[in-house]
């Protein structure tokens, strides 16, 4: 070796030196973002915040009701169209994936997880508020839907993987058809993790934005049903935020709280549900 | 004993359908198998038909503007005539900005996680890495408004002006909005993307060539650079591309600290604007259907470059995994 053993050993530390600055530096911006909306925030809560309409611009008070439980509606439609389709599909592709098609549905997953949240609101709008000629919480959920639709796809699958064969076969040996071991068995074995998957795919479509731009659209009052403009948080704190007006800043403040906390709960317990359930992964 | 083992019961022949090649199948099964199958297929559908219908809705703008929507720089809704370059410009400005900052970072974060960290150290940290990303968007934009805009304009940009002002990068006005801010708050949302494909793509390197290493005398910074990094290089790149591959989608952080002007500007503290942002401000608000159909078609550009990204970037993650021991690339 040309190099003496004091430089090597120097090298050596320097670079583990740099990847801790690093990790150091990757972390900065989190604790800043949550100093910062955590001691802004905490200031705008208050019980009127999750109770009442937004007042109009002048009026001080005044709450985000209705952008939370738009939030919620909109969730929901999402877990409702992109959670069983997801499941489903993922079983499918663990299972009888083998051919080019299953091939072909992994491959498409992956690259649908990677395409702009955007350009799923321009299908999303094409596709259903152009037909219906308004914005609706059914077209947000269902693009909300479409964005989770690959992760919940592919989580499910490679929790499947996971599962002993030897699980399988005892069960098709005691008799059972293929179908009700995939479903009571396999599935079953597998749910814990798939939770976890949902649940981390449910936080990131929960604070998406672009997507319900043009979709759900947003509202200043309260919508009924499933069929109108809905209001939800995380549009309500880009329109607040890009706003000239103190007030409304102090409530975009408030709803990024609410937002942050909701998220980081579902990401959290998603992670303690499968630790306690499998071990650390 | 003598109980026969009648399996009979249990076997209840309306559950059998023979199939075209005269097999017995459970109809139970049958009927499973084409019902996931459906779904499966309706994961390639919606793919198809989002590409269908950025192509369908962007038809007018691609008949009328042609090839020149990408190299025109004047999109004035006034006039409706449309082109995309200060657009496009925007957004390869501030990804490329963006991994700049995120790539040594990020692969710092997956060396130290993987290969260099006590094991106590990888699970609290992997795990505030990962809620980097967990982090929504829009509260990235949000604290990008009013927290790192004014640092950048108080602060930094001040400083970068005075010390290396002389280069066309940092001249001009400096407004704290602009490619700086856009650049940083995208490095800060695509690191913990680069960093945690980085660090599977680590881990899948087998432990014999670490080890190896180590054996030969070698101090754990070069078994890495000379063993692990190696083996792993395409896997990195493939994480990388798949940050850039974010870092171009990002949509609402990016519109909220970039400035939003439609202008083509060397220095890093100018204002600009990218693809998804002038979808995302312009979309809602867009009268007359060459409007939507030119927000469309960058749309399609935007999708089109992703889907390509992202294929290369899997098929280069995959390869890492599928390499034979101690291959050479």
């Amino acid at each position: 070796m040309p190099s003496s053993y004091a430089r090597r050993k120097f090298t050596d530390v320097f670079v583990r030196s740099a990847c801790v600055v690093a990790a150091v530096l990757a972390l900065i911006p989190l604790i800043s973002v949550l100093y910062y909306v955590t001691s802004r925030g905490i200031g705008g809560i208050n019980l009127a915040f999750f109770t009442e309409l937004p007042k109009p611009v002048g009026e001080s008070g005044g709450g985000m009701a209705n952008a939370l439980l738009g939030t919620l509606k909109l969730v929901f439609l999402a877990c409702v169209f992109g959670i069983p389709p997801g499941v489903l599909a993922g079983v499918y592709v663990a299972e009888f994936g083998d051919s080019r098609f299953g091939k072909c549905v992994r491959f498409s997953a992956d690259v649908m997880s990677g395409v702009p949240s955007i350009t799923v609101g321009i299908f999303v709008y094409s596709l259903i508020v152009l037909q219906t000629k308004h914005f609706s919480a059914y077209a947000g959920g269902i693009a909300l839907a479409v964005l989770m639709l690959p992760t919940v796809t592919r989580t499910t699958e490679e929790l499947l993987k996971l599962v002993p064969e030897s699980l399988r076969e005892a069960a098709l040996g005691l008799g059972l058809p293929k179908w009700r071991v995939t479903l009571r068995v396999m599935l079953r074995t597998a749910a814990p993790g798939i939770a976890t998957g949902v649940m981390l795919a449910v936080a990131r479509v929960a604070g998406e934005t672009a997507p319900l731009l043009f979709t759900a659209f947003s509202n200043p009052f309260w919508s009924s049903g499933f069929g109108e403009p809905t209001a939800s948080l995380p549009v309500s704190i880009y329109n607040y935020a890009v706003s000239p007006y103190e007030e409304w800043h102090r409530q975009a403040w408030a709803a990024a709280l609410v937002l942050l906390l909701l998220v980081l709960l579902l990401n959290v317990s998603a992670r303690l549900l499968v630790r306690s359930r499998v071990g650390a992964r | 004993m003598s109980v026969s083992h009648d399996l009979s019961p249990l076997i209840r022949p309306r559950s059998r359908i023979l199939t075209r090649f005269g097999r017995e199948v459970n109809w139970g099964d049958f009927v499973f198998r084409r019902l996931t199958a459906l779904l499966a297929a309706l994961v390639i559908a919606a793919l198809a038909a989002m590409a269908a219908a950025m192509v369908h809705g962007s038809a007018e703008s691609l008949r009328q503007f042609g090839l020149g929507f990408v190299s025109s720089q004047v999109w004035d809704p006034v006039r409706n005539v449309y082109g995309a370059l200060p657009f496009i410009f925007g957004t390869i400005a501030s990804s490329l900005l963006a991994l700049c900052f995120a790539v040594p970072i990020s692969l710092g974060v997956a060396i130290f996680l993987s290969e260099l960290a006590p094991a106590w150290l990888r699970g609290p940290v992997g795990f505030l890495v990962e809620l980097l990303a967990a982090v929504p968007s829009v509260v990235y934009g949000l604290w990008g408004i009013f927290a790192l805009a004014p640092w950048l304009r108080n602060t930094v940009e001040p400083l970068l002006g005075r010390t290396l002002g002389f280069l066309p990068f940092f001249q001009g006005p400096q407004h704290g909005f602009g490619m700086l801010a856009g650049g940083i708050v995208l490095a800060i949302m695509i690191t913990p993307t680069i960093s945690s494909v980085s660090r599977e793509v680590l881990r899948a390197v087998p432990s014999a060539l670490r080890e190896g290493a180590l054996g030969l005398g070698a101090t754990p910074w070069e078994a890495v650079r000379v063993a692990v990094l190696p083996y792993a290089r395409s896997g990195l790149v493939g994480a990388i591309i798949l940050g850039l591959g974010r870092a171009l989608g990002e949509t609402m952080a990016i519109t909220m600290v970039i400035g939003n002007r439609s202008e083509i500007s060397a220095s890093l503290f100018a204002p600009s604007y990218t693809m998804a942002s002038v979808i995302a401000n312009e979309f809602s608000e867009a009268t007359g259907s060459l409007y939507l159909s030119a927000l469309a078609e960058v749309g399609l550009l935007l999708f089109v470059v992703t889907v390509l990204l992202n294929i290369v970037a899997r098929l280069l993650v995959w390869r890492v995994g599928r390499l034979p021991e101690g291959g050479s690339l």
